[in-house]
């Protein structure tokens, strides 16, 4: 298919949501009272209880979907053998009832089509919908080989379509949780200590005594054990030591806030190490043990003094021998956390290694109170052909950046260009239960990419922005109405957790695993996919590990005792770590050989210019990133972002709290819509800050659609981390404009 | 028996679950809210303090809204818990004018609705829905009557304050700081 530029459509065709059902539920009448009322309404009525897994994050708590007589969602509760959430989801879980009932749903397969000369969505039957998808992918097969249809994912509905696509000889898949999220921790951890981080973080809050936060924001981001075990820690006591030019919720329960300024937090961990080496605090026998490259640390940041990192990073040099000090006075027991969004300036790998030397330093890893030994649960995999052998996929894609461990979203796109030179085309995008356009900076490139792509399918369950762009939408139904895989992350202990629907899906939407198997059908694929009901692969699976899907009905969860040896380091015995030393690698010998510095070092970034103030961002408790922005529960909580101004750059613009203002970034890229300034002394006079998700485009959310300010279409300069490919976006600088630039232009 | 609560200002983190579970458990419709959250700052960059807290009806001894209120549909039950008899409620408002808490709102039924302590669900033994679901685990519910109580122990133990004491009101809420 040829189009002319490929408009964004707001899916203004589809039908007219059904009308919200009223929740009222209490009778003012005929009742002796208030209270038989609510009694009667809560206590007598008979809730049943299913079993899942929440899908509104990615911590997967598990937990129990309350049902009433007459199969409503009434509630969502924690499942209290979970170590995910111990019983208690965080708001986003509680509120995942919204994300069932919200009315802006996603309802029937969509078919892009031209009206009058008009793009436009017109509905189709899933057979119409699924044969079209099957024959492009035919057609695009035949001529560039299967290798040439992508996949971008997230979540759940990711794996079922990772299967679909291996089967069809595609291993062109990515996703932004990689290179835009966690992928450079995974790295600068993987080097030195031969693992990687994971989800959930093997991080031993609960026990720790003391937490280092550096740019995490616990408790914004609510995942779930975390905050928890955070919250506990706080009870025992725990240092906390918050690194962050802002004000963050964890600083605020911070005994030391270090307000740093931008971009100098590997001055200040260089000079943390000085510290702990000079004064001789380190971990001496556990270095010796466990440690290769000492000598060349000592070495190297021996110059790092605090005096050198006060100029750079403005914290005190009595502040950072002050805490370094009561980092190796809680030692071992101490956790400088890894992060999570830790895409910031594109030398992200190195600030991660920076990190887990800190950490080996401190000899945290592999001890209580620091890092455990994770372990995941086996779960068999359902018998199935062998993949075939792509000629080519994510990794050759991704070959310029020689430690990316998974692939690069942006890389895989870029693909979709025209450009003779380019051995790996990629003509048809599939994307899954990800809003890209939300999530993946650079928007001229994702549209021009967009543009040129022969075939672009998304699933969602919502008309997310990035639906806009398809050619093909297929609405995937909530969590809490499909079976999905079995959940087995890596934790202290290895559990399960099953994932049952609690209701028949509402409207005309299915499973992802649903629209796998369909597609796979339709492309000779039904050996991949041998079953009629995906309950029959968790069966199998629950069976072969000697349970059954009627007990994990009943439980959820089933946690099961360690297989892999001890959660920490036994003191008497060496301890193998999985690197190609055998020890924990101060020193990167691997990283030299790849021409990158064998040891971090600092270097200077981008400043904003006059008038310019730094473009941060991070999250909201009640929200994921863009995704829950219209659940109706979660956007009565939060129904917009705010732009957080110092009050001293207020002065000097002449804000007032709550003034609706629009920004302009350093490429003259305007937000498209504007924001209420929200002035408070929490964050820095040379940076403004918003919550991440919020400005969504598309009219038929109909809650969230033009409120607040998406920041990602305002970061259009990337730092690439040469080292893994990771898209760094925080050296993007905006400057606040008090007139509406769209004035006298239709968006 | 006097029910009271107690929470920590110095574990919670405004994350607003009280306020979702609270909605869900008591179908509070959507726009409407028996709980809430408020953030406080004080002092300039970089030498702050942030206070956030889950806020709600103090269930007061000497309730405003109780003693304006002129067909008695408010009145405080069981275990001083201050309670609104839907079908007595006339909606006239006096006791949302009178609370300085500002913890009641008119329900799109007509009736006035706010904070009941998870009722229902102390019969059954269990903590009001906010406490169960809470994350940092910073709210905590009991008598007071009972000297051994988690929450006697707390305020015996602990520095913590009330809102609004200067009403006179008497809140059964408290802030532990």
């Amino acid at each position: 298919m040829t189009t002319s530029r490929r408009k964004f459509i707001k899916i203004s065709a589809l039908g007219l949501g059904a009308v919200a059902a009223s929740t009222t539920a209490i009778n003012m009448f005929g009742s002796n009272s208030y209270i038989d009322e609510l009694v009667k309404q809560n206590v007598s009525k008979k809730f049943k209880r299913t079993a899942t897994y929440c899908e509104v994050c990615f911590w997967k708590c598990a937990a129990w979907t309350y049902t009433n007589e007459d199969g409503e969602i009434k509630k969502i509760i924690g499942n209290e053998d979970d170590s995910h959430c111990y019983g208690r989801l965080c708001p986003r879980g509680t509120g995942g009832v919204g994300m069932y009932n919200d009315e802006d749903r996603l309802k029937t397969p969509l078919i892009r089509t031209t009206i009058n000369g008009e793009e436009t969505f017109r509905k189709a039957s899933w057979d119409e919908a699924l044969d079209l998808i099957a024959s492009k992918f035919k057609g695009i097969k035949e001529t560039y080989g299967a290798e040439s249809v992508a996949l971008i994912k997230h979540g759940a509905p990711g794996s079922h379509l990772e299967h679909l696509f291996k089967a069809f000889g595609s291993d062109t898949i990515a996703e932004p949780a990689y290179a835009q999220c966690r992928g450079p921790r995974e790295t600068g951890f993987n080097l030195t200590f031969g693992t990687w981080v994971g989800s959930p973080e093997p991080t031993d809050i609960r026990d720790t005594k003391c937490l280092v936060l550096i740019g995490s924001h616990i408790g914004e981001n609510m995942h779930n054990s975390q905050v928890q075990e955070m919250s506990d820690a706080i009870d025992k006591g725990v240092t906390i030591i918050t690194v962050d030019p802002r004000l963050s919720t964890a600083a605020s329960k911070s005994k030391y806030w270090l307000a740093i300024k931008p971009a100098t937090d590997i001055a200040l961990m260089l000079s943390w190490m000085n510290v702990i080496i000079e004064e001789g605090i380190y971990d001496k026998e556990y270095i010796s043990k466990n440690a290769t490259g000492f000598d060349e640390l000592k070495k190297h940041v021996s110059q790092f003094t605090p005096e050198w990192a006060y100029g750079i990073t403005t914290i005190k040099p009595e502040v950072i021998r002050e805490t370094a000090r009561a980092m190796a006075h809680a030692a071992p027991s101490v956790i400088i956390h890894p992060g999570r969004h830790v895409v910031w300036y594109g030398d992200d790998s190195q600030r991660a290694r920076a990190m887990a030397i800190l950490n080996a330093l401190l000899g945290s890893w592999g001890r209580r109170g620091g890092f455990y030994f994770k372990e995941a649960a086996k779960v068999p995999n359902f018998p199935a052909p062998a993949y075939p052998e792509p000629k080519w996929g994510w990794k050759e894609i991704g070959e310029k950046y020689p430690l990316a461990q998974m692939g690069i979203t942006t890389e895989v796109i870029k693909c979709a260009l025209p450009d003779k030179e380019n051995k790996y085309p990629v003509k048809a995008i599939m994307i899954a239960g990800t809003n890209i356009t939300k999530s993946i900076p650079n928007k001229k490139l994702l549209e021009d990419a967009f543009d040129a792509l022969d075939f672009m399918v998304v699933i969602d369950t919502m008309p997310m922005d990035v639906t806009g762009y398809a050619d093909v939408v297929l609405p995937e139904c909530t969590y809490l109405e499909r079976y999905d895989d079995i959940r087995a992350a890596t934790n202290r202990e290895p559990s399960i957790a099953v994932r049952v629907p609690a209701v028949k899906p509402k409207y005309d939407s299915k499973p992802a695993w649903w629209m796998a198997k369909q597609i796979g059908e339709r492309l000779g694929l039904g050996d991949y996919f041998n079953y009629d009901d995906f309950k029959e692969v968790i069966e199998w699976q629950l069976k072969e590990m000697g349970t059954s899907l009627e007990e994990m009905e009943k439980i959820g969860v089933k946690n099961y005792p360690r297989k892999s040896g001890p959660m920490y380091i036994n003191e008497v015995e060496t301890y193998h770590f999985p690197t190609a030393s055998g020890k924990i690698q101060l020193y990167s010998q691997e990283l030299l050989d790849l021409g990158f510095d064998a040891m971090p070092n600092y270097t200077k970034h981008p400043e904003p210019p006059q008038g310019f103030y730094r473009l941060n961002y991070g999250r909201a408790p009640m929200h994921t990133f863009s995704r829950t922005v219209n659940n109706p529960n979660l956007n009565d909580l939060k129904k917009e972002n705010d732009l957080w101004v110092n009050p001293k750059v207020a002065r000097i613009i002449g804000l007032k709290s709550g003034q609706e203002v629009w920004l302009k970034n350093q490429d003259d890229i305007l937000s498209s819509f504007s924001i209420k300034v929200r002035i408070t002394e929490r964050v820095r006079w040379d940076s403004v800050y918003m919550v991440h998700g919020f400005g969504h485009e598309n009219k038929k959310l109909s809650r969230a659609n033009g409120k607040g300010i998406n920041d990602t279409e305002l970061i259009s300069k990337v730092f690439t981390d040469p080292i893994m490919g990771g898209t760094g976006m925080r050296g993007n600088f905006v400057t606040i404009l008090t007139e509406n630039p769209h004035k006298n232009t239709e968006i | 028996m006097r029910y009271a609560m107690v929470i920590d200002t110095l574990k919670c983190v405004g994350c607003s679950d009280c306020v979702v579970a609270c909605q869900t458990e008591n179908d509070v419709p959507i726009g409407f809210c028996r709980d809430w959250i408020t953030e406080t700052v004080n002092g300039s960059y970089p030498n702050l303090d942030l206070e956030l807290k889950s806020e709600r009806c103090n269930h007061c001894d000497n309730a405003p809204c109780v003693r304006c209120c002129p067909t008695g549909a408010s009145h405080i039950a069981e275990g001083g818990i201050v309670m609104v008899t839907a079908d007595e409620c006339i909606g006239c408002g006096a006791c949302i004018e009178s609370c300085p808490y500002d913890a009641r709102y008119q329900h799109p039924d007509g009736y006035v609705d706010k904070c009941t302590f998870c009722h229902h669900r102390l019969e059954k033994g269990q903590l009001p829905a906010c406490v169960s679901v809470c994350p940092t685990k910073c709210m905590y519910f009991g008598d007071l009557d009972n000297p051994n109580s988690e929450v006697s122990q707390l305020l015996k133990n602990r520095k913590h304050k009330t809102l609004a004491p200067e009403a006179g009101t008497n809140p059964h809420v408290f802030y532990l700081i």
